[in-house]
């Protein structure tokens, strides 16, 4: 276990700006496992910048990098996101 | 449903400090009035940016301590040594100064009285913030729904929240403390780190159907989550969130 390692509620803020909605109760399903959770359930990783894993699998599933006024979000293992409209 | 509903613009917005309470040697609460608050759910958080004259800015993400109460926001600090914010936070900050906040934000690490029980909370030193709210937020809301808290601390003086846990204690919320390093003169309750013995002592049985909130340092959270699956304890009941060792 990595004890660096934090889950999805750390990005709440983050993702709520960006998509103007709730993000941490969105429900991801894993492309690889197939397994479906509450990104404020997924596992966080900090660098250079933020990866979301799965928290059964480990798959990476969400990749977020940040500089200056510019953000890249990408989503290399959701096969879905379901959000709450 | 809030939470539910678009939201809009996330902004930041001007808080202004009103009080300050040392918790124990190393954690304060800091109370902020925030002109148009719109409430908040407990376990929710703010993030707080703070910017230097340079213009350098660093953000962190905080746990509302407080239930909600008109413009007032409560945050519990601890005082990270060579953390770059919590220093300020807990050393600096004197009533009249002022931050900026956003939020409030998340809504996974939630509870609200309509929710029911039984409550199961188990918290980590500071860990303990977000579970505050919420049994807050039970006694404002005149809940009786069966809580009980069993919070981790090293020391009896490093419990936060302490002499307001023990009033609260009773009325359907049982408060248990485990004091890790060392115990007061005469101490009875338990001494060491949260496991599966003491969960099945403390909780709520897992065919009770508990919803169970587990919050504290990563290595904490892992084990107790751990313990209380190996319990029988339904995954999907169980909610976590994690805070790391650093960076504070």
């Amino acid at each position: 276990m990595d004890a660096s390692m934090l889950d999805g509620n750390a990005v709440a803020g983050l993702l709520q700006e960006v998509f103007a909605v709730e993000m941490t109760t969105a429900i991801g399903t894993c492309s690889s496992c197939g397994a479906a959770g509450a990104v404020g359930a997924m596992h966080l990783y900090r660098g250079a910048g933020i990866v979301l894993r799965c928290p059964h699998c480990d798959n990476t599933l969400v990749k977020i990098v940040r500089a200056d006024t510019r953000l890249w979000i990408g989503f290399p293992g959701l096969r879905t996101l379901e959000i709450a409209v | 449903m809030a939470g539910t509903a678009v939201l809009g613009r996330l902004t930041w917005q001007v808080a202004t400090v009103v009080d300050v309470v040392a918790e124990t040697p190393r954690v304060k609460t800091i109370a902020f009035d925030v002109p148009g608050w719109r409430g908040h759910r407990a376990g929710q958080h703010v993030d707080v940016r703070l910017t230097a004259e340079d213009g350098y800015q660093a953000q962190r993400s905080y746990s509302i301590a407080s239930a909600p109460d008109r413009s007032r926001v409560e945050l519990t600090v601890v005082r990270i040594d060579d953390g770059e914010v919590s220093p300020y936070l807990a050393d600096e900050l004197q009533p009249g100064d002022q931050i900026e906040l956003r939020g409030p934000v998340g809504g996974y690490f939630v509870w609200e009285p309509s929710q029911g029980g039984p409550l199961l909370l188990v918290a980590g030193g500071s860990g303990v913030a977000p579970l505050m709210a919420m049994i807050r937020v039970r006694v404002a809301a005149g809940s009786s729904t069966e809580t009980r808290l069993l919070s981790s601390s090293r020391s009896w003086d490093d419990i936060i929240y302490r002499d307001e846990l023990e009033r609260l204690n009773g009325d359907g919320l049982t408060v248990v403390h485990t004091l890790t390093v060392s115990q007061p003169l005469g101490w009875t309750g338990y001494v060491r780190r949260v496991d599966v013995a003491m969960l099945a002592e403390v909780g709520p049985n897992p065919a009770e159907r508990p919803r169970v909130y587990v919050c504290g340092p990563t290595p904490f959270v892992e084990a107790v989550a751990e313990a209380l699956v190996q319990l029988g304890h339904d995954p999907r009941g169980i909610k976590t969130e994690r805070f790391g060792p650093t960076g504070g």
